[in-house]
């Protein structure tokens, strides 16, 4: 290994070596890319000009809505928001959940024994009505959706961050620095945390694609900010000005497939990662690839399919 | 016998914090916002609403009489005779009468969902893992990853477009005819079940993939055990190998996290209904959203909450009966 280069840059290179995760990038540098410079590209989503329920033609490539305005130009500006709160909101919740499964993982004991029943209360609740009841008596708002996603969606994380930092606990270089007198926090955040580095992006790629479903279902029922231009608050006016009743695919195909491409996209990235960072699964490609033997031979060696 | 009671009592403790918690959060949070949304609810109530009945409600959203915690006691006490306000919605109609109306279709969409996708999942997950690198392994996951990438609601709105609207082969809304009588008789059900095949079938659709990817990876576990081996050494049908050997060890797992999903499938229903117009609670909560019923929504928001915790338990007891490792 070349020990010049730093962890996180072999990490990377890494990640775009592998096929699924490259592609996963791509998928996403492509969306991300689209909600940063795409909004000066297309005109203004929510101009009233055009006949309204136009199939897509050539002045008009994704056809209109049910009151006039662009659908490209609204898929086009409605990434910015969507992708920018499920990015906030993807790092809130990995922030509370290694906060939280952080000090449950490394204090043990009884504050283990309360933050791990508090956790396990937010799992098992059902995700929809909390959010939903949270999100009706706040002022809407793209601060409120980070808020209610986050609120929301922090348990999951806490529960496999809090098992990582159980086994990190008992590594020698963390007893090295709880027996040189490091405190405590310091010990969780200095040498605990940056070494489950793979993890956190992992936990971070999902929690994204979580806060990406869960606002365009929000926004859906109609509990975002109507007025602004998301993917979400799209749907909505879809259902709203009868886009089925009316035969108007063009209305909601748009916003469906980004949304999937997103998620897919990440989801890919995040199998790829897996796959890079995980020494099971590298142990056992790197043996295939010295075999020569299809994975399917062995069915001994654990899990998960690369290629 | 004695193993699984205990493990019951310590999982009853368990939901009775998770459903305390629900209910104090249901109390407290009218209190902590910001703005008052309730005093306008009660603007729009005023002279159509009995003052006791008006009351009533003040006491249940947190604008009664006397300390915090006289309040509290209050608000508990009218929780369980069942006492959740009046719906704005569906007015003069009591919250506990309308919740209830919709609780039986949310159960039979959800339900007949839930069951359906962890079975077929299941089945092909293990197909996938029995048959390693072969065509179902190969596709499956990536193709079900892409499939469950597609927001529930959104595939619902596809399939209503498509096989509904379209192609007219299925009805648009509703949970039945309204050429038919509710009742126990032949039309009726019939009625239901054309009603329930699009909602159900969306609804398995977005579900099918975790339901595989689980089985499919603890399969691949089970199959490396030892005992897989021996049961093929001693000459056992590879059939028998299959069912009674590989799968029911490995369907253990996913039973486990059967209660886990079963928040996430209760969801994905809610919203489902509202695309088909079923009448569950999730038609009844967008209603609530649209019209700021506030009574409604947490009404809702507690008897959904109380019954996936229920359904929770009732899973739990299962998986202790059949799994003795989790007790």
């Amino acid at each position: 290994m070349a020990g010049s280069r730093s962890p996180l840059r072999r990490l990377l290179q890494g990640i775009w070596q592998n096929k699924k995760a490259r592609a996963g990038a791509i998928l996403v540098g492509f969306f991300a890319l689209v909600a940063l410079v795409g909004p000066w590209l297309v005109g203004d989503p929510q101009s009233f000009d055009a006949l309204p329920l136009s199939p897509p033609s050539a002045d008009y490539w994704m056809g209109t809505t049910g009151q006039g305005q662009d659908v490209l130009a609204q898929t086009v500006h409605g990434s910015r928001q969507t992708l920018l709160v499920a990015v906030i909101a993807g790092l809130g919740v990995v922030l509370l959940g290694a906060l939280i499964g952080g000090i449950a993982g490394f204090f043990g004991g009884w504050i283990d024994d309360v933050l791990g029943v508090i956790t396990n209360i937010f799992l098992v609740m059902p995700g929809l009505p909390l959010m939903v009841i949270l999100a009706a008596w706040l002022p809407p708002g793209p601060s409120t959706m980070v808020g209610v996603l986050v609120a929301t969606g922090w348990a999951w994380n806490a529960r496999v961050l809090r098992s990582k930092v159980l086994s990190l606990r008992k590594a020698d270089f963390v007893q090295a620095a709880v027996i040189g007198g490091e405190p405590a926090l310091s010990v969780l955040f200095r040498e605990i945390l940056p070494n489950m580095l793979s993890l956190l992006m992992t936990s971070f790629i999902g929690a994204t694609i979580y806060a990406i479903g869960a606002q365009v279902g929000l926004e859906f029922i109609g509990l975002g900010d109507p007025s602004s231009v998301t993917w979400g608050t799209n749907l909505y006016w879809a259902r709203n000005d009868s886009a089925l009743l009316m035969g108007a695919w063009w209305t909601f195909v748009p916003a469906g497939l980004a949304i999937a491409l997103v998620g897919f996209g990440l989801t890919l990235l995040n199998f790829g990662i897996d796959e890079v960072t995980n020494p099971r699964l590298r142990s056992e490609r790197e043996w295939q690839q010295k075999l020569g033997v299809p994975a399917g031979h062995r069915p001994e060696t654990v899990v998960v399919r690369h290629d | 016998m004695i193993g699984v009671l205990r493990y019951a009592f310590r999982r009853l403790g368990f939901y009775a914090i998770a459903a305390w918690g629900a209910i104090t959060l249901n109390f407290f949070l009218p209190r902590m916002m910001p703005g008052d949304p309730a005093s306008t609810l009660f603007g729009r109530f005023e002279g159509r609403m009995e003052p006791e009945a008006l009351e009533r409600l003040q006491d249940l959203l947190g604008y009664g009489d006397g300390s915090i915690f006289t309040q509290y006691v209050v608000y508990l006490k009218s929780l369980f005779q069942g006492e959740l306000g009046t719906s704005i919605a569906y007015f003069p109609e009591p919250v506990f009468n309308v919740i209830r109306s919709g609780m039986a279709w949310t159960l039979l969409l959800a339900g007949t969902a839930v069951v359906i996708a962890f079975l077929l999942g299941s089945l092909l997950g293990a197909l996938a893992a029995w048959n390693r690198g072969g065509k179902l392994d190969n596709w499956a996951p990536a193709s079900f990853a892409l499939l469950g990438a597609f927001p529930y609601f959104w595939m619902a709105m596809l399939a209503s477009y498509v096989f509904a609207f379209q192609l007219e082969w299925f009805p648009i809304r509703h949970a039945y005819g309204a050429n038919v009588e509710p009742g126990w008789t032949w039309s009726f059900f019939e009625s239901v079940i054309t009603h329930l095949f699009l909602p159900a079938l969306t609804m398995v659709i977005a579900s099918l993939a975790g339901w595989m990817l689980m089985m499919r990876s603890t399969m691949i576990q089970v199959l490396g055990e030892k005992s897989i081996r021996y049961a093929r050494a001693r000459g056992i049908s590879e059939r028998r190998v299959f069912l009674q050997y590989a799968v029911r060890n490995a369907i253990l797992p996913s039973l486990t996290s059967f209660g886990m999903a079963l928040g996430f499938v209760v969801s994905g229903a809610l919203l489902t209904e509202i695309i088909f117009s079923y009448p569950g609670e999730g038609y009844l909560l967008i209603q609530a959203v649209q019209t700021q019923d506030y009574p409604l929504l947490q009404g809702l928001f507690l008897a959904i909450t109380l019954s996936v915790l229920a359904a929770n338990f009732f899973v739990d007891i299962l998986t202790a009966v059949f799994d003795p490792r989790t007790r």
